[in-house]
């Protein structure tokens, strides 16, 4: 009988903090922080322009209050916004990184070497607020890939960065976009030319090392004509007492016939059982297909106190494809307010939404999603499928589908279900030897197969894994 | 093997077993008959170790263990299987993927590697043999969309998996057409040995047709007031419970 009653304490396995120095702003944002964040990067005359316009933007600008989230707004004057491992030079193999920083991958079960190695991923990782390491750069050079640190691609390809950064998601799009953009400090920048696959998964690593900063990474992926990349991000944090505030955004653009699948994995601090701590995770990621083209976000979201972000896909093109699938877990006092906006603007474009969440303890998860079909969007097809499961009786699920269509021709279908663990399917598990814990893991991993198996091989695991982790406990 | 000892069960305070005496040797397959809410799935339920039921009074002991201090995790593990009366489903978890996640659990509690993988598949093939069962079957999401018929297979098709030494089957014969039920009594003939022993849990005779009991009790009111052979089973067919009812009466 009380199966369902116990909510016990989860670990979070990875808060741990490494001991590097860093190199540090003083808290606080105006126009100096904003011009000193642009001069430690050295960075060109229009980029600090644009920065102090996003800050201009900003300023007249009010937090948005419509998400079906509490907490306690940020203090945007008592955050850094600057925060590097300090290690001056540039680093032009893995030796020279620094050992602690090194250390800290292991930790988080990805050694670089390994990953060079094993997995055949390249991945770049950005640490607080810069980038430290981008692998594998000179083997997708030799196709025309660019693969580098945003901080980078503002030197080296500035023409680029200038012609689609704020294209998708302009600085005058929310209240976070717009912060983001006065004061990203990096991110991760990828080109794909013409024509080019991929031959491996790109892969951006972010972690928040520094208390009392935030991290405003930016991220632009442009894959041109016929081209097709698989992308994935992965983000930790250590354990701390204070809320952490993280401000993403990231701009896709598909080309003409061109794919783009962009994988989350979202590990953030949750904060610890009574909700003290954790990291505001506030993302703004918006993609656009031209004619033929396909993006297609998946995301798994088990991390951050407040989670506030809803990957979106504009099909601009005709026959263009918009697809997400998300599994987004909530424990303890976590909060999500996650979706996904469908923005069908050409003839015959389609969307594909699976939404998972998974609702534990105390905590409070929403689906918000729009499926917009334009005027000229002559026979755009939707089909939206939004589950909630439900593990306990403190927690709340909510679906806010929002359906706009000025089309008729116009086929839209949305399914929603609310499901619990049963103590049946518990019992029933456990009659066959499968413990409690063991049989939660499967039945979540059941439940999430739609979303999980659209993730790369190797993350799948890691990400089955993690849901595993996070629910730890949920059940007593 | 199995021993229960003057066993109460009850269930937010409604008590359902009153004082169940029971002895399961090696080998041995008895059949536990009454009529409806005399009791017979709460028997079962308390064997399995559902938490609901709060055992009252008495003992159950499994191969000179005490059962009632184990969770029903590990009295699976010692080798007790619960065919259900109504399975449940278990959406996006594949047959094979369950299965594997059952058999490796009890290898874990044993202290044993898990399964080889192709060991495991080549065994699958072989019960779904036994069973009558399609491959397809395998990668089907557990008891999702199953018809009765296959769910009562499944759990047979799991028993046949886990080799348990005390396997009870609660109604499997309920919803089962002639042929399935044909098809389920000749699995479980199949895996009749001397050191296996069956409990068949069940409301008509016509499942004792096809696998013949060594004893059948007939369970009413929270007890068993009747043993004997297969011979009874055919006298209450016959005469139905009433005639049990009214004998206890006329006491």
């Amino acid at each position: 009988m009380e199966i369902l009653d116990k909510i016990t304490k989860s670990d979070y396995k990875y808060g741990f903090t490494t001991d590097i120095e860093s190199d540090k702003a003083p808290n606080g944002i105006n126009e100096d922080i904003i011009r000193l964040i642009s001069s430690k990067k050295n960075e060109p005359e229009w980029m600090l322009q644009w920065r102090l316009e996003a800050f201009a933007i900003w300023q007249e600008m009010k937090e948005p209050e419509w998400a079906n989230v509490t907490y306690k707004k940020p203090d945007f004057n008592a955050i850094s916004y600057y925060s590097a491992p300090k290690s001056k030079k540039v680093l032009d193999s893995l030796d020279e990184v620094d050992p602690e920083l090194l250390k800290t991958f292991a930790k988080l079960g990805i050694s670089l070497d390994e990953q060079k190695r094993l997995s055949g991923v390249a991945i770049d990782i950005v640490v607080d607020s810069v980038s430290v390491k981008t692998t594998f750069k000179a083997k997708l050079a030799e196709l025309g890939i660019i693969f580098c640190s945003m901080t980078e691609a503002i030197h080296e390809h500035p023409e680029l960065v200038q012609k689609y950064l704020g294209r998708v998601v302009p600085r005058t799009d929310n209240f976070y976009a717009a912060l983001n953009s006065a004061v990203f400090t990096d991110g991760s920048f990828c080109f794909i030319p013409k024509g080019v696959r991929c031959p491996m998964e790109l892969s951006t690593y972010f972690r928040i090392n520094e208390s009392g900063t935030g991290q405003f990474e930016r991220t632009l992926v442009i894959a041109d004509e016929d081209s097709y990349v698989s992308y994935l991000e992965g983000c930790t944090a250590p354990m701390r007492d204070e809320n952490q505030l993280h401000a993403a955004v990231v701009e896709l653009f598909a080309m003409d016939g061109a794919e783009i699948k962009y994988s989350t994995v979202q590990n953030w601090y949750p904060g610890d059982v009574n909700g003290l701590g954790g990291v505001f995770n506030f993302v703004t990621k918006r993609g656009i297909c031209e004619r033929n083209a396909k993006i297609s976000w998946t995301q798994v979201e088990t991390g951050s106190a407040v989670t506030w972000k809803y990957p979106s896909c504009i099909l601009k093109g005709e026959n263009s494809v918009g697809e997400f699938y998300s599994v987004a877990v909530t424990n303890n006092y976590q909060q999500a307010d996650t979706g996904t906006k469908m923005i069908h603007l050409g003839k015959n474009t389609k969307s594909t939404i699976i939404s998972k969440g998974i609702c534990a303890g105390k905590s409070n998860g929403s689906y918000r999603g729009l499926v917009k079909i334009g005027p000229r969007a002559d026979n755009a097809r939707n089909f939206s499928q939004c589950d909630s499961l439900l593990m306990g009786d403190g927690c709340g699920s909510h679906t806010f589908p929002y359906i706009e269509i000025a089309n008729k021709s116009a086929q839209v279908e949305h399914e929603a279900a609310t499901s619990k663990i049963g103590e049946d399917q518990l019992f029933y598990c456990n009659q066959r030897g499968i413990p409690t814990e063991e049989a939660i893991a499967l039945i979540v991993n059941g439940y999430c197969k739609d979303v999980l198996s659209q993730l790369p091989m190797e993350f799948a695991v890691e990400a089955q894994k993690l849901l595993a982790v996070s629910l730890e406990g949920s059940v007593g | 093997m199995l021993h229960i000892k003057n066993l109460h069960a009850s269930i937010e305070d409604n008590k359902i077993l009153k004082g169940i005496n029971l002895e399961v040797r090696p080998g041995e397959v008895h059949a536990i008959m009454g009529p409806n809410g005399s009791g017979k799935s709460t028997l079962s339920s308390v064997i399995a170790g559902r938490e609901e039921y709060e055992v009252t009074e008495g003992s159950i002991e499994f191969l000179n263990e005490d059962l009632l201090s184990l969770s029903p995790e590990e009295r699976a593990h010692a080798g007790i299987f619960l065919s259900f009366q109504y399975p449940v489903e278990i959406p996006g978890v594949s047959l094979t993927n369950f299965i594997k996640t059952s058999m490796n659990e009890t290898r874990k509690a044993k202290g044993l590697e898990p399964y080889p993988a192709k060991d495991l598949l080549k065994k699958m093939r072989d019960c779904l043999e036994l069973l009558e069962m399609d491959k397809g079957f395998l990668s089907r999401s557990l008891n999702e969309g199953f018809s009765g018929g296959e769910k009562k297979r499944n759990e047979i098709f799991q028993m046949a998996l886990l080799e348990p030494k005390l396997a009870i089957l609660d109604e499997t014969d309920s919803g089962l057409d002639i042929d399935a039920l044909r098809i389920v009594a000749s699995g479980v003939n199949k895996l009749r040995s001397p050191k296996k022993s069956f409990v068949l849990i069940t409301h008509y005779q016509r499942l004792l047709n096809y696998i013949e009991p060594d004893y059948v009790h007939v369970l009413f009111n929270g007890k068993i007031v009747r043993s004997g052979g297969k011979e009874l089973a055919h006298e209450l067919e016959s005469k139905g419970y009433d005639w049990i009812k009214q004998e206890l009466a006329e006491v």
